[in-house]
């Protein structure tokens, strides 16, 4: 077999330069006889560009490579040799070691645009599976599996599809929530770009369970890598007969709204119309996309599929804590040394995974904050680093995981202003249907402006507190719903941030 | 949103005759030549979605991977080609931050603005960005040379502070690397 050399075609290669890299290494590897393969990311940013080589110990990694190392690394590269940058097996290093990969486990090893290099290393087993069950059966296993809603809210899959199953209507949808907007979050952009096969089964999974002939990818437009991966691959499994006349997948682009992430603007947008919140009932298994049947879920939720139906329910079960099952790819981001994608069975500790897995900050400074679940998600001390990675232990602790991403804030992050940036970005992104999201959030702002400027501080303290509980029960959706998660956690775990007088004291960072 | 609508100048209209890179690098990822507005172009771009399920948005993003932006006088032909009122292409054009009403500078610096930038020294990038290139957050400089704007998370976030620059992904935005983008932005 010829020998690889891998450079990863992930957005987060590129970006730091892993074009250039694979073009100066092109020659080097050409004069070898060697083919270069741009896998997915193994998703251990900091060593970004991580080239890998095939050698008789299996791969051999270099990283982070620059183009400036090019000429110091192709002479020894072709027969793995030693290099101040050789980190040997990526499969040997602790970040990788200490992961399971249920959903990732391809992801960064294999070609992702081969479709056969993605069978010959499993892949479309679980379709097949899935298709010589009946429906019942189908759903049965994964309501076995206790697999729940991985874009944040965490409700149970199998229900979805069960309600979707059973509404009569003479078309149904699946639609794959890849609008990732969440800052923080790259699991679905990762998995898209590393692993799109893998999503594509998923859904056609889907759709098998509840009986649809179409699903929209719907990704959102700040991710143009994962939207030419997913085209390319649905493209490609056309050809093989995966997709077509029973099911096909069209892959749509979002433009720029956050609040598209919520799945009924979500809908609306595929609809051509603004992405504006839809109330609930009707919900959107029973009438979602133009009014059909629809089964909408996130990337991760359904990439889990093909897991489930070839490994059995049980296999993936077995993992987890409580009621949440199964593995969370957990993203780690902000002021972190080793950054990154970290999947793991639920039930690690938040301190185990910014300090152990994380390796604390990335400037040595000490920890102050970390934002769990993105935007709408809490700000959580270092006194509650003991708390497990699990749907309802962050919630019995005013937090949620969302979509898995951890931000951690070094001691020189003033809360207050946090505070104001999560009440402006709601202004910002707010799709202006209802009143307490719109409104509150201009208001939010304003107030927390005045906390900053020491303006009868605990009098609009008090105003945050019941504006924030204003939006928190009278929003129609999670986005004004859950700006008081960031808000009100930043005004009870750091008060003194708030506190202008206080906050002059204070040395700065 | 605050910052977008028809705030942007005049002087951008006159931009149209220039050719620009493509803005945001969805369909080709090399760069692509921007048409002059032509609404015999737009009306046939529009003819290609009609007839299609929820095609507004599909037509939109062709209109701006076309001439670099959805300009008023595009509304009408959107609205004929799918059968809606002017008024609902009219929504859904201002509602989406990515449909830009005129085109941008000659570079498009996307700065992320998000937590997990913010955490990796993003402020200070911002303010190196605003006072490298003479221009705001949401504004276009005053020659055409560059539209400087903030953006929500591009998936990065453990490599920021992270940008597009005419819709190419560059990240670890400190210091020598901050620099050869300012200095490519001014190119």
């Amino acid at each position: 077999m010829t020998q690889r050399l891998y450079i990863p075609g992930d957005a987060a290669a590129v970006a730091v330069g892993a074009d250039q890299v694979a073009a100066a290494l092109a020659p080097h590897a050409a004069a070898k006889g060697v083919a270069i393969v741009r896998n997915g990311s193994r998703g251990a940013h900091e060593l970004e560009t991580l080239v890998e080589i095939d050698a008789p110990q299996g791969r051999v990694g270099y990283g982070p490579i620059d183009v400036e190392d090019v000429a110091t690394l192709a002479p020894v590269l072709f027969d793995a040799g030693p290099h101040p940058k050789r980190v040997g097996r990526p499969e040997e290093l602790p970040f990788f070691k200490k992961q399971t990969r249920l959903t990732f486990a391809r992801c960064g090893v294999i070609d992702p645009q081969s479709l056969d290099e993605y069978r010959a290393a499993g892949g479309m087993k679980g379709l097949e599976k899935a298709q010589s069950l009946q429906q019942a059966a189908l759903i049965d296993q994964i309501l076995q599996s206790g697999l729940r809603g991985r874009g944040g809210a965490g409700f149970p899959t199998a229900i979805k599809m069960k309600t979707t199953a059973e509404a009569k209507a003479p078309r149904k949808f699946v639609v794959c929530n890849a609008d990732e907007g969440d800052s923080g979050t790259f699991a679905d952009r990762m998995l898209m770009e590393g692993d799109p096969f893998l999503l594509i089964e998923g859904m056609a999974i889907a759709a098998t369970a509840i009986g649809a002939y179409k699903g929209f990818v719907y990704i959102r437009s700040e991710y143009p890598h994962a939207i030419r991966a997913m085209q390319k691959a649905v493209e490609t499994a056309r050809k093989a007969g995966y997709l077509g006349d029973t099911f096909d997948i069209e892959i749509r682009v979002g433009a720029g709204a956050y609040v598209c992430g919520e799945e009924t603007a979500l809908l609306d947008s595929l609809e051509g119309k603004r992405g504006q919140v839809r109330p609930k009932p009707p919900l959107p298994a029973i009438q979602g996309l133009f009014g059909a049947p629809t089964l909408i879920n996130n990337v991760l939720t359904l990439a889990a599929l093909p897991f489930i139906l070839t490994e059995g329910a049980a296999a993936y079960k077995d993992y987890g804590m409580g009621r949440s099952r199964g593995t969370m790819p957990i993203q780690l981001a902000g002021d972190i040394k080793n950054g990154g994608l970290f999947e793991t069975a639920f039930g690690m500790s938040l301190g185990e995974l910014v300090n152990d897995i994380g390796g604390g900050t990335q400037t040595g400074r000490p920890v102050r904050a970390v934002q769990v679940g993105g935007p709408l998600g809490a700000y959580f001390p270092p006194s509650y680093f003991d708390t497990p990675f699990d749907y309802e232990a962050f919630t019995a602790k005013d937090g949620l995981i969302g979509h898995g991403g951890i931000v951690v804030f070094n001691d020189t992050v003033n809360m207050a202003r946090q505070a104001r940036f999560a009440m402006e970005f709601c202004t910002v992104e707010s799709c202006g249907k209802c009143t307490p999201c719109r409104i509150g959030s201009v208001r939010g702002r304003e107030t927390i402006e005045k906390i900053m400027a020491g303006e009868d501080v605990e009098a609009n303290l008090e105003i945050l507190t019941d504006l924030c509980n204003t939006m928190k029960f009278g929003s129609l959706c999670a986005l004004g719903g859950f700006i008081p998660y960031p808000v009100m956690s930043a005004v009870r775990h750091f008060p003194e941030d708030f506190r202008a007088c206080a906050r002059a004291l204070e040395p700065v960072g | 949103m605050w910052w977008r609508g028809n705030q942007l100048s005049g002087h951008c209209r006159s931009l149209f005759a220039f050719n620009r890179r493509r803005l945001s690098g969805i369909r080709n990822p090399v760069t692509k030549t921007l048409t002059k507005w032509d609404p015999e172009i737009a009306a046939e771009i529009a003819r290609r979605h009609a007839g299609k399920e929820g095609a507004l948005l599909p037509l939109l993003h062709d209109l701006m991977h076309e001439f670099g932006c959805v300009p008023d006088a595009a509304v009408p032909i959107a609205a004929e080609a799918l059968n809606l009122s002017r008024a609902e292409v009219h929504g859904v054009v201002s509602f989406y931050h990515d449909f830009r009403r005129e085109p941008a500078g000659k570079h498009l610096v996307q700065l992320c603005r998000a937590e997990a930038c913010q955490a990796r020294g993003g402020d200070a990038a911002a303010a190196r960005c605003e006072a490298a290139l003479g221009v705001a957050f949401g504004e276009t400089r005053a020659d055409g040379q560059v539209t400087l704007e903030p953006i929500y998370c591009l998936g990065l976030c453990a490599s920021g502070p992270a940008a597009l620059l005419d819709g190419a992904p560059v990240a670890r935005l400190k210091g020598e690397r901050l620099e050869r983008l300012l200095a490519e932005a001014q190119r």
